[in-house]
């Protein structure tokens, strides 16, 4: 049985859905990463777990018990606001310290967490001090230790990274990770930062417009994106537009001239074929032919451009004395099977 | 003004370029009046309107007066010394005081839980609820209190109605006491709370509220430890606002409390045109700006020093 379930959950703001039938399953003790651009309904989702917004359709189960029929003050969990929601009239270490005090922790069993929550975060120094008089950074900290203090079993965190530097980021993410390792907690991580959301997920939920897209390992999402809008949105990627349809060996798809073999069933019409820029070659013969319209050297990488019959692709190659093409080179490009994805032509690819 | 200070110096800049030993940049040149003469039209507004009077006022607190021979153009404290030593106007401060400061705590206990609820409400009811709490700032303030008079009435509404029900045999006194008084300024104060509670609730950030609802707090403690101890500033000013109102009120007390229930204002209003003892009336105007002004610079001050780490 997993940990966190959620069941078809909805909500709408008038008649602007904000999230839409959003599935899920969590196991205990994962890390999962919610991904998408501003305003496809991470917070909501977000807020409809911690009970702040009411759910117009859908379940959420925690461990077996129906969340939604729980007051918020009940639930227990811990919470990162995305807007740090700290009390401004607290000082640092009485913000950390509600929690515990909500608990009825004993006063010196109490100093000594806070202590300890305010050191996790690096700011020691600064637990007298009220949130108006600290920076972005440090409020956004003290807004991590708040949550982490009361050891909650599920944390929701809305970018709690977002305002740090890259130092500190990154110092976070491995207490995030150890955390998640050694209590065992179960994280759900709302993120910007692609590289944050690959680095420390053990899954990553992919959203657009309030629906998710895809649902994987974070290797797996880069490598095999479900659709165009996962393929775009993960990193860069060219997108070739082509036919699918039955060949002598199986399925296929037609790309211009060349023609590529397709692992799963797929329905014949139009389909887009995704494949990374540092995933493709120049070969000799089997491949996409095309013009080298331009070439940049980016120290350890080449980027091209290549102008097709298919549209224009952007490939990578190491920057590692192999000969390469020159520009307005005729050329041929190709790439394993393995390292494509095929899927249905969507209109949606934004 | 800062405008033309910067093509100024822009002109400099431009005009120094070709030479090559460039002196410094020299500070372009301000006109230091400016700001006043900015200001001076509200300056002089203020002055006429407020400060002249206001000093008239005082001096005439220093003449004296006699019943036969009027305003005597004299400089003394009589005035004061007399005010000073009679208990009878010991009594009428300390009612106006008493009368202010009872106001503005029922107003704080009613008005900032309302200010608290509109917020809560949904887009069409609270511009309605809003504007019912603010009616009473739009109803003229001498037909608002003699509707409180009718309502109030031994034959009143309130009256009748209390003793149809059998809860009193005797109309409660309602008029020409303190009680009546405090109802009415009550009323009409109360939008100046619910205003300036609104204004504080208006910089309180809903997730905090949740922030502590998810660490573990009831609704009740949500409120006293977190959005009470934010809008105290709000309620703070708010109180300033009502005491001041309400010990310098004048047409509420002179409608209910009448003659026989005298307030400072109404005190002042009396001696000026009835017994027609000018500079008394104006030492008792005086008296009761001192006193005002005391307590509230004293209040804000207290208010200031109190929050000043919190908000700024
Ligand atoms: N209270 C509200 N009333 C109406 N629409 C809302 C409300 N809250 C959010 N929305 C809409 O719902 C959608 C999802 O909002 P949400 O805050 O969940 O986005 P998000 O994915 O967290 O974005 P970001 O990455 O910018 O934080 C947005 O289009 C937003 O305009
Ligand atoms: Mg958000």
């Amino acid at each position: 049985m997993a940990y966190l379930v959620l069941d078809q959950l909805t909500k709408r703001f008038g008649n602007w859905t904000a999230v839409d039938n959003v599935s899920l399953t969590v196991e205990k003790g994962e890390l999962i990463s919610l991904l998408g651009p501003s305003g496809c309904g991470k917070t909501t989702t977000l807020q409809m777990i911690a009970g702040f917004l009411d759910a117009d359709g859908g379940r959420v189960m925690l461990d077996g018990q129906d969340l939604l029929a729980k007051k918020p003050n009940e639930r227990g969990l811990g919470i990162v606001f995305q807007s740090y929601a700290l009390f401004p009239h607290m000082t640092a270490a009485e913000n950390v310290a509600f929690g515990l005090e909500m608990r009825r922790i004993a006063r010196a069993d109490r100093d000594r967490m806070v202590a300890d929550a305010l050191k996790l975060v690096g700011l020691e120094q600064y637990g007298d001090r009220h949130p108006r008089r600290m920076s972005g950074g440090q409020q956004q900290r003290v807004a991590l230790a708040r949550a982490l203090v009361i050891k909650p079993s599920l944390l929701l965190l809305d970018e709690p990274l977002s305002n740090l530097d890259a130092k500190m980021r990154e110092e976070m993410q491995i207490e995030l990770r150890r955390i998640q390792r050694t209590v065992g907690t179960t994280m759900i991580l709302v993120t910007h930062d692609q590289s944050e959301a690959m680095a420390l997920s053990d899954r990553v939920v992919v959203m657009n417009k309030g629906r998710i897209q895809q649902v994987a390992t974070p290797q797996e999402a880069y490598d095999h994106p479900a659709n165009a809008f996962v393929a775009n949105f993960l990193g860069r990627t060219n997108l070739l537009p082509g036919m699918v349809g039955g060949g002598a060996g199986g399925t296929v798809i037609t790309v211009a001239d060349s023609v590529w073999p397709v692992a799963q069933p797929m329905a014949a019409g139009p389909g887009a074929l995704a494949v990374r820029p540092e995933k493709i070659g120049f070969v000799d013969a089997g491949g996409l032919s095309g013009t080298v319209l331009a070439r940049v050297f980016q120290g350890t990488q080449w980027l091209f451009e290549i102008e097709t019959a298919a549209g224009r692709l952007m490939v990578i190659r190491q920057h590692d004395g192999s000969p390469l093409p020159a520009e307005r080179e005729r050329v041929m490009v190709g790439w394993r099977t393995d390292d494509m994805a095929v899927m249905p032509a969507d209109r949606e690819a934004a | 003004m800062s405008m033309a200070a910067s093509t100024d110096s822009q002109v400099q800049a431009t005009a120094a370029n070709p030479s090559t030993h460039a002196p410094p940049p020299r500070r372009p040149r301000r006109w230091p009046w400016t700001p006043y003469l900015l200001s001076a039209p509200g300056l002089a507004l203020f002055a006429v309107l407020l400060l002249v009077p206001l000093v008239m006022t005082f001096l005439l607190s220093l003449n004296s007066f006699s019943f036969y021979g009027g305003i005597e153009n004299v400089w003394q404290i009589g005035n004061y010394a007399d005010i000073i030593a009679d208990s009878y106007f010991h009594e009428v401060f300390l009612r106006t005081f008493r009368i202010a400061a009872v106001v503005t705590l029922l107003c704080a206990l009613f008005g900032a839980p309302e200010a608290y609820i509109l917020r809560r409400m949904k887009s069409p009811w609270r511009g309605l609820c809003l504007l019912i709490v603010l009616g009473p700032l739009l109803i003229s303030v001498v037909s608002r209190t003699l509707g409180w008079a009718l309502l109030f009435g031994s034959t009143g509404l309130v009256n009748q109605g209390l003793m149809a029900m059998g809860l009193i045999a005797t109309p409660i006194e309602f008029m020409y006491t303190e009680t009546g008084v405090i109802i009415a300024l009550t009323h009409v104060l109360v939008p100046f709370m619910v205003l300036s509670v609104w204004a504080s609730l208006q910089r309180l950030d809903p997730q905090v509220e949740n922030a502590a609802l998810s660490l573990g707090a009831g609704p009740l403690t949500v409120m006293r430890r977190v959005v009470l101890p934010q809008i105290v500033p709000g309620i703070l000013s708010g109180s300033i606002i009502v005491f001041a109102l309400a010990a310098s009120a004048f047409a509420t007390p002179a409608i209910i409390g009448g003659r026989r229930l005298k307030v400072a204002a109404t005190l002042a209003y009396d001696e000026f045109l009835n017994t027609l003892n000018w500079p008394l009336g104006a030492t008792v105007a005086v008296l009761l700006l001192i006193a005002n002004v005391v307590i509230i610079v004293g209040c804000n001050r207290l208010v200031e020093r109190r929050y000043k780490q919190v908000f700024e």
